[in-house]
């Protein structure tokens, strides 16, 4: 669907080191006008990196980029004022109020509160009623919410978000996709980094990031319709004995635990499910598992991640 | 949502400047740093040296004993600065009088003390106990400037010939009251602490707690982030030298001879001075920990070791004397005192203000220069 | 089944405010024991008696048979505790922490050096041995400090969000050293964000303001809360306070 002219952002062999260790490597990919782009890996893979090359907080030592068009190099000033900036630690100021902390960072793009105020509206009627706390002594969640409404107040027409997740729990996680995805429909872009494989869902496509390099750009279907093995949810008793027996298993390829069940994936197969299955289970057995289940498993982006990483 | 860029850029500066006084405000150790330390400072040393020269014990050798000599000893003593421990017969007897620490400075006339000041011979040694350097040198101005009295009282109303020679010279500061040297000293010291070390501080804070990268992807300039940092500081350091020289003029009595308003000049002079230097710092230090040790190291001691503040730097080796002359305080400091004691103005001063105004401009230049409008 | 962790309505209260609020629960021995809730749960205060750091306002807790608040040092020689805010000194080398805890916990040099090889050879860091910690990779740190908060063989291992940020296969492998220090007959307390890593616990214990909300392995969870997977137990007991 999209033209090139659609591209917000592009990245083309972007690379930065720090003395011997490549923090970007290469990267290349492009963002579409409105949608959720998802930088998806672990610390140390490079996501803070990227994102403050791109948000003209460090130079690239090689490699170009732009933001809705504007070079993150030559152009930074005038990108400055483009851009909205959620970092890693939400960087809040914690010895201010929640309404001081807006009304600053309205003030410093120029603006003020009333004037954005339908944008952020709905996020930050929630926490509203803390308006006169002080951000330090908010929950990590309602910590979220502020920052993501400091960053919205300029109305931004990129949203950069930096692990908004970290140090949050699964409930404000879940709370706080929601408030993106409502921003997506208002037309906000929004490229969001994460060490949360199942964040990668819920984004409109992901890259999926290791040690400085990308190993796979899809959307989340995309990226779990390449994994063409057979793959098997197992469960037993012991569960520490299950991953090892099962790597012993004749044509295991890989096994690894997996929430309740383990992982199994098989070398390329041409028996059927229920013939795999069955020999699952039997060689189960005969290794004395009791209460075995096994079924076939969907593959997820985070069983994509450990077969990528692997490669 | 335009708004015309005077206004916004008025608006922005505003809220910096609420901002940061919220955040000073808010923390008890920076408002203690901030209105407790002046304070305690500047009593903590005058009440400490004027407890130290009061009632100091001392000798007098007086071969003479007439009318002279003894209403010369009376004065020194009602002075109530000296208190007569002890005297002495014999010049034999001073050593084991010093030795013993009973005394901290001896007078000692010659003969026939009368006669001599009639035809202008007179003459006078003070002799001082050098352990104790500061001391000594206290109070031998103390006791020159009691002298100098004594011969103008003497000479009556029209400035007369010398009468006595004494064997230590008279300085600048007639009255020779040490807490007159303490009070500038303090101000050069609380005015580098509050605009230099709370100005790097509050710089690094920001970047340690990642506020920083925000302002810098906002479309602030680099300036403007300055600026609305340094500003309330440098209001807040003004108040602060107002204190000090109130204390200085009405607890310790010190005068204000010169003009007030040249005084005020050069504290911002020299508070700018400070505040680059405070900006300087924190293009360097990472965070508030770094920031704190390298004012500390870099500008607070040298200020208060080398400047002359505490020891004078007449004393010091010639490779410190060099080292003390980049110190912005070791001009500053004869600055105040020329103007609160000597009541001299820029006509003296100059080559002081012109040193000060080129650090201002050098170290100034150098942190614009190192602060950068990106991470690294 | 032995017990080696029970805890009997403890409490920690800071002025009106109630950390944790009157817990009562078991843990056996080798089993490994999930200790989940959101921040400000209480959870870490919770752990923190545990582990003899601070004292309850009132209740109890015994830990590897000591109470906590009449023996905390009996307790602390008992237990080890590897968190993710703290866990080696970055500027000594590998060898250097192994050999530092070894001798904090009071082992003879012949033992430290014996299982320093151990270790060594375990973890495949012989290579590594003399580098420094803050230079090697965060998943080698958070093995390394497991391993090292086992160096003492306390019967009892509190982790508080060990693999945090590391990726999915170090994860893994991380859980498996979890797997068998558990099979060793170790118990482990895990605190953890990752809800699939609280189905890896026999058994999870949810802390909602103060107090446990529920208790049961996480499969009899999912069942109670007609739920799919841990994170939506989770989220429907979070937010049903």
């Amino acid at each position: 669907m999209s033209t090139l002219s659609e591209k917000i952002i592009k990245i083309d062999k972007l690379s930065k080191a720090y003395g011997a260790v490549k923090a970007v490597e290469n990267i290349s990919l492009s963002v579409d006008q409105g949608e959720i782009f998802g930088i998806i890996g672990p610390d140390g893979a490079g996501k803070t990196t990227l994102f403050r090359i791109l948000t003209t907080l460090l130079l690239p030592d090689t490699g170009s980029a732009t933001v809705a068009g504007l070079d993150v190099v030559r152009d930074y000033k005038k990108l400055r004022q483009i851009i909205g900036y959620m970092p890693g630690r939400f960087s809040l100021y914690q010895d201010l109020t929640v309404e001081e902390n807006l009304e600053f960072f309205a003030s410093v793009f120029g603006t003020s509160v009333r004037k954005n105020y339908d944008l952020i509206a709905p996020i930050y009627v929630q926490i509203e009623p803390f308006k006169t706390r002080r951000a330090g002594a908010l929950s990590g969640g309602m910590k979220q919410k502020l920052a993501l409404c400091c960053a919205l107040i300029h109305k931004p027409e990129v949203l950069f978000l930096d692990e908004p997740g970290t140090g949050v729990d699964p409930v404000s996680r879940k709370e706080f996709w929601d408030m993106l995805r409502n921003l997506r429909a208002q037309g906000l872009t929004m490229l969001v980094s994460t060490p949360y494989m199942d964040e990668a869902e819920l984004c409109n496509r992901v890259a999926l990031v290791q040690k400085g390099e990308v190993m796979a750009i899809d959307t989340p279907q995309g990226i779990t319709a390449a994994f063409r093995q057979p793959l098997f949810a197992v469960r037993s008793e012991n569960m520490y004995q299950l991953i090892k027996d099962l790597r012993n298993f004749e044509s295991a390829s890989d096994c690894y635990a997996f929430g309740e069940y383990a992982h199994l994936k098989l070398h390329p197969n041409s028996a059927s499910r229920e013939v795999l299955e069955n020999s699952i289970h039997t060689y189960l057995l005969s290794k004395k598992h009791s209460d075995i289940e096994v079924k076939p498993a969907v593959p997820t982006v985070e069983d994509c991640f450990i077969e990528l990483m692997k490669n | 949502m335009r708004f015309s860029k005077t206004e916004s850029n008025t608006g922005r500066f505003r809220a910096f400047v609420v901002k940061e006084f919220r955040h000073i405000l808010r923390d008890r150790r920076t408002v203690l740093i901030l209105f407790g330390m002046p304070v305690v400072q500047v009593l903590l040393f005058g009440f400490v040296l004027s407890n130290e020269i009061k009632n100091a014990a001392i000798a007098v050798l007086d071969p003479s004993k007439d009318v002279e000599s003894i209403a010369l000893t009376n004065k020194l003593v009602s002075s109530g600065y000296f208190r007569l421990e002890k005297n002495l017969a014999s010049v034999e007897e001073l050593e084991p009088a010093f030795r013993t620490g009973r005394i901290k400075m001896a007078v000692v006339f010659p003969a026939n003390f009368a006669q001599k000041l009639q035809t202008g011979e007179g003459q006078l040694q003070l002799l001082g106990d050098a352990s104790d350097p500061n001391t000594a040198t206290t109070l031998i101005n103390y006791a020159n400037a009691i002298v100098a009295d004594f011969q103008q009282e003497k000479n009556g109303v029209a400035p007369g010939r010398p009468l006595i020679r004494t064997e230590t010279r008279m300085r600048y500061n007639p009255e020779q009251k040490a807490v007159f040297n303490f009070v500038p000293g303090v101000m050069t010291l609380i005015l580098m602490l509050v605009s230099a070390m709370m100005t790097s501080i509050t710089i690094a804070r920001e970047k340690e707690l990642g506020t920083m990268e925000i302002l810098l992807v906002s479309p602030l300039k680099p300036i403007q982030i300055i600026l609305g940092k340094t500003a309330p500081y440098l209001a807040l350091t003004l108040l602060n030298a107002t204190v000090i020289v109130l204390l200085g003029l009405l607890v310790f009595g010190m005068p204000m001879r010169g003009s007030v308003l040249l005084l005020a000049g050069e504290c911002m002079l020299y508070m700018f001075v400070a505040l680059s230097l405070g900006i300087f710092i924190s293009t360097r230090a990472k965070d508030q920990m770094s920031a704190m040790f390298m004012s500390a190291l870099g500008l607070l001691m040298p200020t208060m070791l080398l400047s002359g503040f505490i020891f004078p730097r007449e004393s010091m080796p010639t490779a410190l004397q060099v080292v003390g002359n980049v110190i912005p305080a070791t001009w500053f400091n004869p600055i105040v005192k020329g103007i609160m004691i000597k009541g001299v103005g820029l006509e003296v001063l100059w080559k002081q203000t012109l040193i000060l105004g080129g650090m201002a401009l050098f170290f100034l230049a150098l942190s614009m220069k190192n602060f950068k409008d990106r991470l690294e | 089944m032995k017990t080696v962790i029970s805890t009997d309505r403890l409490t920690k209260t800071y002025g009106a405010f109630k950390a944790v609020d009157a817990i009562t629960f078991e843990v056996h021995e080798g089993e490994i024991f999930g200790f989940l809730g959101a921040n400000g749960a209480g959870k870490t205060t919770a752990l923190k008696m545990l582990t003899g750091l601070i004292l309850p306002t009132s209740g109890h807790a015994s830990v590897a048979g000591y109470d906590v608040r009449k023996k905390p040092e009996e307790v602390k020689r008992r237990i080890g505790y590897m968190s993710q805010k703290f866990s080696l000194y970055e500027d000594l080398s590998v060898r250097e922490n192994i050999r530092l805890f070894g001798g904090i916990y009071g082992l003879k040099m012949s033992e430290i050096r014996a299982k320093t090889a151990a270790l060594l050879e375990k973890l495949q860091l012989v290579e590594e041995a003399d580098k420094l910690v803050g230079s090697l990779p965060l998943g080698w740190k958070q093995k390394l400090s497991f391993s090292v908060a086992l160096l003492h063989e306390p019967r009892i291992v509190f982790l508080d969000e060990p693999t945090s940020g590391v990726d999915p296969l170090t994860r893994r492998q991380f859980w498996e050293l979890i797997y068998e220090t558990a099979a060793a007959g170790v118990t482990l307390m895990v605190t953890t964000h990752y809800m699939d890593e609280a189905e890896y616990c026999n058994r999870v214990s949810i802390m909602v303001d103060g107090r446990i909300e529920a208790l049961d392995t996480p499969r009899a969870m999912k069942t109670a809360f007609g739920a799919e997977d841990m994170d939506e137990v989770f989220r429907k007991l979070a937010r049903g306070s």
